[in-house]
């Protein structure tokens, strides 16, 4: 039980995927400039990263590893997280209408987000069983989501700051993550 | 007899940016002179440089950004990051140090984002973090307290400051804090520590020379607090969680023990961040429940990066990244407007 626990706050705090690993970034500045989509894209990415996660396990675990196609995984896993987000799709447009437009085009976009793909690399690098891919996942997702959404809060006053006009935007977005990145330093020898 | 029109208001208020940020710098004092009576005059070679530094920083940011350089000069917030900046370091940084730190905190975290008002992170101390960062080792050689006896001589504390030697060799002088010594500490029970380490020699609960600076800091805080500078919600709920988890992690002293709630309160950066950091008008939350969230956020991470992460003190990590949250609890403890009705669970509509 604490394994899954320093697993939690090891890749929510310490090894963040966004500020410490640098995975994800395009999501992060691409859909932070409001803070209801950033809420919806968090919701929606925890939902596809977990379930990619335990997915790539099974399929590197149970197919790739019996039959000695490992060499095959980075391909299979791209073709499985493209399938779980294209389940993730059809589920939120089934049970949230509303949902699903606010999402719009970044639904399918989940499927190039980096991270998804670190999570199931990084799972068969440190040789994680089932629950712990799944933590791994779900830990993953749940960083992801907690910076998203506290950049996203903090760009909606960065858009009415007075900011010099060659660092309006992106740039500013860039530097202040930048100093969030070095913020989550502290974390540093948690666990 | 001619009839003047005045509108009102009729009375006017008499506080303005450079007023409170003077009152600031008043409060500063007697800090920097407790710490010039215990660890020389270091500190305050560091706050001459770092004014000069911010001042120039600031100017030419305000030149290049085609700003009124005197009247935004003249709001003395340059003045009190660089105060803050000078304060934080180790005594007698070497002037480089001092240099980069001032960039980054006038420049990067200030001036880039449009100036005072707009910072989203205190400026002071991203710039202690950049540094902290990259020069770990002159971030972390602080002189003990020697209480002027055995201190550097004005010659020698010169020379480290600027050519970055000093003649005699600078580790004879150079010591672990206490919260250093006691987050070390792996074999000693902690009333052992007290007695064999001189950081604590002649102190009475939190190490020689830090608990009188940490004291004269909470005077000075006690003094904005009366004159009503900032309410007192995020420094008392900061020092106040800061004080209920590290009683809670207390076990009377073993050699595993994070430390006893009057170390964490009166040691290492306690007191001048709860006063002078975490009441940032600027980069805090804003309104008063906000400000409570905000300063237990800050207490708890300080605690627990003191306790279980790699870094002795956390006051600089925990207020940056609690400024990186400040937005988010706006976001959720808005006030209800004078003649709204409170929806529950709902942000009110802007």
């Amino acid at each position: 039980m604490s394994d899954f626990a320093i697993i939690l706050l090891s890749t929510v705090l310490v090894n963040n995927f966004v500020l410490v690993q640098f995975l994800g970034l395009c999501p992060f500045m691409g859909v932070s400039n409001k803070l209801e989509t950033a809420i919806g894209m968090s919701s929606a990415t925890t939902f596809v990263l977990t379930l990619a996660s335990i997915c790539s396990y099974m399929v590197h675990a149970w197919i790739l590893e019996p039959l000695g196609l490992t060499y095959l995984k980075t391909i299979s896993f791209i073709l499985v997280i493209a399938a779980v987000v294209q389940f993730a799709k059809m589920f939120i447009e089934k049970t949230s209408p509303l949902l699903y437009r606010v999402l719009g085009v970044f639904l399918p976009l989940i499927t190039t987000n980096c991270a998804v793909l670190g999570v199931a690399l990084q799972n068969t690098n440190k040789v994680h069983n089932f629950y712990e891919s799944a933590i791994y996942g779900f830990g993953a997702a749940v960083g992801f989501s907690l910076v998203l959404i506290l950049f996203a809060a903090m760009r909606e006053r960065l858009a009415v700051a007075d900011v010099p006009v060659p660092f309006k935007g992106a740039a500013i977005g860039m530097i202040t993550a930048g100093l969030m990145s070095l913020a989550f330093m502290g974390f540093a020898g948690l666990v | 007899m001619a009839l003047l029109k005045i509108t009102s208001p009729h009375v006017h208020g008499t506080n303005s940016t450079s007023r409170v940020m003077a009152k600031v710098a008043l409060a500063c004092a007697p800090g920097i002179m407790a710490l010039t009576l215990w660890f020389g005059f270091g500190s305050l070679c560091n706050i001459i440089l770092c004014i000069g530094f911010c001042l120039s920083f600031e100017a030419i940011a305000l030149k290049l950004r085609q700003r009124d350089v005197r009247f935004f000069l003249s709001d003395f917030s340059a003045v009190v990051t660089a105060l803050l900046l000078g304060i934080a370091l180790p005594p007698f940084a070497p002037w480089w140090l001092i240099a980069i730190g001032s960039f980054f905190s006038i420049v990067v975290a200030k001036q880039l984002y449009g100036g005072l008002g707009f910072n989203p992170f205190n400026p002071a101390m991203v710039g202690y973090v950049v540094l902290l960062i990259s020069f770990p080792v002159e971030m972390t050689t602080w002189l003990p307290a020697m209480a002027n006896s055995q201190g550097l001589g004005t010659i020698e504390g010169l020379a480290q400051v600027f050519a970055g030697h000093a003649f005699t060799s600078l580790d004879a002088y150079t010591g672990a804090t206490p919260l250093d010594i006691v987050k070390q500490n792996s074999s000693a029970v902690l009333s052992d520590l007290y007695q064999q380490q001189s950081v604590f020699k002649n102190s009475h609960f939190a190490g020689t020379g830090w608990e009188w600076v940490n004291l004269a800091f909470l005077g000075g805080g006690i003094y904005l607090l009366w004159r009503k500078i900032f309410t007192w919600h995020a420094p008392i709920s900061m020092l106040g969680t800061l004080a209920v988890l590290s009683a809670l992690f207390y076990d009377g002293g073993s050699s595993s023990s994070p430390g006893s709630p009057l170390l964490h309160l009166f040691s290492g950066g306690t007191m001048l961040g709860a006063f002078f950091i975490v009441t940032d008008p600027v980069t805090s939350a804003v309104s008063n429940k906000g400000r409570v969230v905000y300063g237990i956020g800050i207490g708890a991470l300080v605690f627990v990066i003191r306790a279980w992460g790699n870094y002795p003190d956390a006051i600089a990590f925990s207020v940056l990244l609690m400024n990186f949250a400040a937005p988010f609890i706006d976001y959720y403890t808005q006030p209800r407007t004078y003649g709204h009705v409170k929806k529950p669970g709902k942000p009110s509509q802007k």
